[in-house]
């Protein structure tokens, strides 16, 4: 009786450990499949950016106005050359801001203050785009009484800068200890020891943090169509109207032309390529560095999805 | 002859006490823009509320014709609301499976492919719009939603309509598509948080690997991925682009999502679809700012929710380490 009772207990554990190996086999697949599903949006995304855009590029393509509608002619140059203006005009009102107030949340991080900064920074991170764009609208073309580069640049200014304020913080926080008490014990004042040899120290983390905020602002749409609205001429003056790549792309994708379609197509492979380049760039190249381990972490879970 | 010997001690400034007030205040910045920002889009939808009252939110009405105003965002927030929760629907799981994938592969495939699921967060949400509107909507149309359409669309009432691809559910997806890297890069930072011993006591118990997470990673980082989860639909809730290029658009009352093939339209894309046409003289513009009001409310909730949850979550880890 023994003998059989053992048997059937051995056939019920070995029934037990199959199914429960099956069903772990099953959840493997799922798993699997799950990544796999993620990676064919991507790589489709690139192979048609790629396949469709590189049939439009030519010199006119990139250094023209913009044709008449549907004709096909001309090119994005304004676009481009609007793109990159309005970066660097954010650059400029985010940076200095950012890493302030980084340094403010790290080197004297220790408060209410700071804590309720931090978090509502991370929040703000999260604003969807549009109402930044709605505010500079309100706060600066509805005063000044027309569109400007002005308004665009403060718009995307205020996606850019919790980004930096954060990257710096972490790569700041990131400099030991030792480092700041060596330079106090020499007597140098906090600020001197903060720019000289913290900051020196970090530079790195802060430059990928900037670079990453960047390739984020220079594909946003929303917030440039309250603000630059958009135009078919080159770059004038800050207080006219401007051109910008995702905003060219989007106008593109409303006209009914095929042709309209193939620019689209064209305007969207320079994007792309400009913002896929600083993003791989950097990771490759500073990320991948121990001492930027953690940093590379946070910004990768921190930085990313455009609105 | 007197001649002083002594220079007079001038106060030297502080330059500490500078630096730390220009901190203080660059730090502080951000509160006050969100301040601003609030204040601005309030007064400035002042008279939206003024005109229409409760009815903003719960009327259907969208009607810019001067004399006949008549503004209610109601489908607007339905439409928000639907396509965010399809997305969280589709996306979330996908994300859950991507980051168990990647948090438990070696280093060696993990680390890469984790790379290549963040650069779909790079890509900006226009060209997802543009590759949605030219691509994926045409195999969406023939592979998905007429075989889903003919099969079901005369007895289940979300497949009725007509299968054009300018609708809520390609919309959806591809809004569950652009939540995929936020959640899964979140959620699998939570699931590495899990401490060791809880994933070797697991395995020591004789548990299979799906087990272990069921044992082990799953209960101790629930919190952490619910966070995850309602970061994504912050995202979804403000994505603007994509949705605006790919909902069809509707205005109004048939703009109330009633079935995944209609064309709809969502907060953030009538702000961004009439945005530029509307006269700041009549109640158009304050009706669409009032909107943006709304979407910021939403947002502001979503987003704390998820700091709080995720933010506890990661300190939990910390003091784990720590003991």
């Amino acid at each position: 009786m023994s003998i059989n009772k053992r048997q059937q207990y051995r056939t019920l554990f070995k029934q037990n450990v199959e199914r429960r190996l099956f069903v772990d086999k099953i959840v493997r697949l799922i798993v699997i499949s799950c990544v796999v599903t993620a990676i064919i949006p991507l790589g489709s995304i690139l192979v048609e950016v790629f396949k469709n855009g590189i049939a439009a590029i030519s010199i006119e393509f990139l250094t023209e106005v913009p044709g008449s509608i549907g004709s096909g002619d001309g090119g994005i140059g304004p676009a481009i050359q609007g793109t990159l203006i309005v970066i660097g005009m954010a650059s400029i009102i985010g940076v200095p801001i950012g890493v302030l107030s980084g340094i403010f949340l790290s080197e004297f991080g220790d408060n209410k203050l700071a804590k309720s900064v931090r978090f509502f920074n991370d929040v703000f991170m999260e604003f969807p785009s549009i109402l930044l764009g709605i505010f500079a609208f309100l706060v600066i073309v509805l005063v000044l009484g027309h569109f400007s580069v002005w308004a665009g640049a403060f718009a995307l200014a205020l996606i850019m800068f919790p980004i930096v304020a954060r990257t710096t913080e972490e790569s700041l926080k990131m400099v030991p200890v030792t480092y700041r008490e060596a330079g106090m014990a020499l007597g140098l004042r906090h600020w001197v020891v903060t720019i000289r040899i913290v900051i020196a120290a970090a530079k790195n983390g802060m430059v990928t943090g900037v670079l990453l905020s960047v390739a984020r602002i220079g594909g946003e749409t929303a917030p440039l169509i309250m603000t630059i609205l958009g135009s078919s001429l080159f770059f004038n003056n800050f207080d006219t109207p401007m051109d910008a790549l995702p905003l060219r792309i989007w106008r593109l994708s409303l006209l009914p032309y095929d042709s309209a379609q193939l620019q689209g197509w064209g305007a969207a492979l320079v994007l792309i390529l400009i913002i896929l380049a600083i993003n791989i760039g950097v990771r490759t190249l500073v990320l991948n560095k121990n001492d930027t381990y953690r940093f590379g972490k946070m910004i990768k879970e921190k930085i990313g999805g455009t609105k | 002859m007197e001649k002083k010997l002594v220079t007079p001690h001038k106060q030297k400034i502080n330059s500490d006490q500078i630096f730390k007030i220009g901190a203080t205040i660059a730090g502080t910045f951000v509160l006050a823009i969100i301040v601003l920002m609030v204040y601005q889009l309030i007064s400035e939808s002042y008279p939206i509320w003024e005109e229409e009252g409760l009815s903003f939110v719960v009327g259907t009405d969208w009607n810019a014709v001067e004399g006949r105003e008549s503004f209610g965002a109601l489908p607007y927030i339905l439409g928000t609301l639907t396509t965010a929760a399809l997305a969280m629907a589709i996306g979330v799981p996908l994300s859950i499976g991507i980051a168990m994938f990647v948090s438990d592969a070696p280093p060696k495939i993990g680390a890469p492919l984790g790379f290549l699921v963040e650069l779909l967060a790079a890509v900006p949400s226009v060209i997802y719009g543009l590759w949605g509107l030219y691509v994926f909507r045409e195999y969406f149309i023939d592979y998905i939603e007429k075989p889903l359409h003919s099969a079901f669309g005369d007895n289940v009432w979300f497949f009725s309509g007509t299968p054009f691809g300018l609708d809520i559910f390609t919309a959806s997806i591809i809004l569950a598509i652009m939540i995929i890297p936020t959640v899964s890069a979140v959620s699998r930072e939570v699931m590495k948080a899990v401490p060791q011993q809880q994933k070797e006591a697991a395995y020591m118990l004789g548990a299979t690997k799906w087990e272990m997470f069921k044992l082990a990673i799953f209960p101790y980082s629930k919190t952490g991925l619910i966070g995850a989860s309602i970061l994504g639909l912050g995202r979804a809730v403000g994505e603007t682009m994509a949705v605006t290029m790919l909902i069809g658009n509707a205005t109004g009352a048939s703009a109330i999502p009633s079935s995944l093939f209609k064309p709809s339209q969502t907060m953030s894309s009538i702000i961004a679809n009439e945005f530029v046409e509307a006269s700041p003289a009549g109640l158009h513009l304050p009706a669409l700012i009032g909107t943006g009001l709304i979407l910021l409310g939403i947002a502001i909730c979503i987003n704390i929710v998820a700091h709080i949850l995720v933010t506890r979550m990661l300190k939990v880890k910390e003091g784990a380490i720590n003991n």
